[in-house]
């Protein structure tokens, strides 16, 4: 990482490596592989009463976790996040364009707008979303206002609210708002370092700003495009409170079909195996930022 | 004057759609933070300015204990992560040993493994396999949630200390070992000075990480151990009111402060390293 890092072998110095080696492996190995490692030897086993876990070593977890019902809400899953990340990108390419052709000032000032939300907390902000959402929220609330001015001379029927919250629509919605920042950081970083010429060449040339965009832009800025895509694909996928909090029965993702199988319904080995799909996704992601990181930096 | 074709600024489309991003960003927050000021029961229609709720809040035991239980947990997981983060920067940036890259790989995995997952693990990690006693006192019944965040929030604090022991000198800890200085006393006087700003960055990190935290807290805390989030998360689903309003808003506040410490520290850093 840095030329200047001494790198000693641990015999050199075998009390100092101790000392700074020790805790943080013990702890990780004790304290975060440990737990990680129950539920994977879990998702292997079967309940036998409501307490008593055997680990039997087969599949039957998994396979029961890609019976339609399961599979239905895995896709739904897959399907949300990717529609959340496609929306994010839409959303955040113009954003993070004007941000990185800014001042550095404006630059300063549009950076901390975008981040000042991320920082909120994740609760308060779906709670925010849900708040003006509801068939009382300010939305419905000022559309009713607008429509009734307006109904009156017009003749028409009362305002009916919106269907706003509880469906798939406020799902897909909240997740684009609480990952939208996760998008639009790595776009900005990979279009500041854009070399500006060739986007000048290319209007010079004849082509349009949207032409530009699509044939120029966004080639150039491919490896910080794939890695906000992950960046928000993952969070999205794995989300917990947002579908929780703004979806219906009906709009439930994964992760809250996790919670259920530990919580109210006791299905412990199950839970861990839909856990554990979870993160082989999450994983799987990775992998291929990686791949399509390395290729691209060997096309250059 | 004629804008340039590079003036992306400068055109209407662009200007609209940032506006509108802004307003989608910002009006559900300062909508709620708005109406925590409400001299009323709905968070919609605005009836007067009133700090009823906030006074609410205070009144309410339970939401103040699960505040104190909040900072307790966020200071204490943040001494755990500070030591056991720096520890691991300081191996992973002098030593080279068998095993290094998968250690590096394992502190990389509670940044992207899906907060559910380590969840459910500590979940049945301390009713199963180490049941945490239920019957300790205060604080030390918060020690399950309190593990757990300092499992999660140590590999952040590792990032950002080894990110700042790159521009360490290894030549004034060489100067010390020749003048005869101990092992210790080159961390004390020599490493540690110049690790502050990444310690104290580190820090506040593991604070913000640890007090924002629900979905792991969710799965580890228990009927006596409710944080301040859980505590918000039971009043969302109870009731819509403008106290939840409040409640939110506070926690705003205490991020937003906490965040703006932390650049503010960093920005001081930068400017003195440009000066020098």
């Amino acid at each position: 990482m840095n030329g200047n890092a001494p790198t000693q072998r641990p015999a050199q110095a075998p009390g100092v490596f101790a000392a700074v080696g020790l805790p943080p492996i013990i702890w990780l190995l004790a304290l975060f592989l440990a737990p990680l490692a129950v539920i994977w030897a879990y998702s292997f086993g079967e309940n036998r009463t409501l307490v008593d876990i055997a680990i039997t070593g087969n599949w039957a977890n998994y396979a029961r976790a890609l019976k339609p019902l399961y599979l239905a809400i895995l896709m739904k899953s897959l399907g949300f996040a990717a529609l959340t990340t496609l929306i994010c990108f839409i959303l955040g390419l113009p954003v993070a364009l004007a941000i990185s052709f800014a001042s550095p000032r404006g630059k300063l000032l549009l950076l901390l707008a975008v981040m000042l939300p991320f920082w909120t907390n994740l609760l308060v902000r779906t709670y925010a979303l849900m708040a003006i959402l509801r068939t009382e929220g300010l939305i419905n609330a000022g559309l009713g206002a607008v429509w009734n001015a307006l109904a009156v001379p017009l003749d028409a029927d009362p305002f009916t609210p919106l269907p706003l919250i509880n469906n798939n629509f406020a799902v897909v919605l909240g997740l684009v708002y609480v990952h939208l920042p996760f998008m639009v950081l790595p776009l900005y970083a990979a279009l500041d370092r854009l070399d500006r010429s060739l986007i000048e060449a290319s209007l010079d040339l004849g082509a349009g700003h949207l032409a530009t965009l699509w044939r120029v832009v966004v080639p150039l800025a491919l490896p910080g495009i794939v890695s906000g895509v992950i960046i928000t694909f993952i969070p999205a996928l794995g989300a917990y409170l947002t579908p929780d909090l703004l979806g219906g029965t009906s709009s439930q993702m994964i992760a809250n079909v996790i919670e259920r199988q530990f919580r109210s319904a006791n299905d412990w080995p199950f839970g861990a195996a839909l856990s554990f799909l979870l993160m082989y996704m999450t994983f799987a992601a990775l992998l291929l930022q990686a791949f399509i990181r390395r290729r691209s930096e060997a096309a250059r | 004057m004629r804008a340039g074709p590079l003036d992306y600024l400068a055109r209407w489309p662009l200007r609209l759609w940032l506006a509108l991003v802004g307003l989608f960003l910002y009006l559900p927050l300062v909508s709620l933070v708005v109406f925590s000021f409400n001299d009323s029961r709905r968070i919609s229609v605005w009836r007067g300015f009133s700090l009823g709720w906030y006074r609410t809040l205070f009144e309410d035991g339970e939401l103040v204990a699960a505040f104190g239980n909040s900072l307790v947990i966020a200071a204490a997981s943040t001494l755990i992560s500070l030591v056991l983060g720096t520890a691991a920067a300081i191996l992973l940036w002098r030593f080279r040993f068998a095993g290094k890259a998968a250690l590096e790989a394992t502190l990389g995995l509670p940044v992207v493994v899906p907060e559910i997952c380590l969840g459910v693990a500590f979940l049945v990690f301390f009713t199963a396999v180490v049941p945490w006693p239920t019957e300790l006192p205060w604080p030390l019944n918060l020690g399950a949630i309190i593990i757990a965040h300092a499992s999660f929030s140590f590999s952040f604090v590792a990032l950002v200390v080894r990110a700042r022991l790159a521009s360490f000198d290894p030549a004034l800890a060489e100067a010390a070992r020749d003048l005869g200085a101990g092992e210790w006393a080159i961390f004390r006087d020599i490493m540690v000075p110049h690790l502050v700003p990444g310690l104290v960055a580190g820090a506040l990190l593991a604070f913000t990480l640890s007090l924002d935290d629900f979905v792991i807290t969710f799965f580890t805390s228990g009927p006596d151990t409710i944080t301040f989030p859980i505590k918000v998360y039971s009043m969302v689903r109870f009731s819509v009111t403008p106290a939840v309003n409040a409640a939110s808003t506070l926690l705003i506040l205490l991020t937003a402060a906490l965040t703006a410490l932390a650049l503010w520290l960093q920005g001081a850093d930068i400017a003195k390293q440009a000066a020098a």
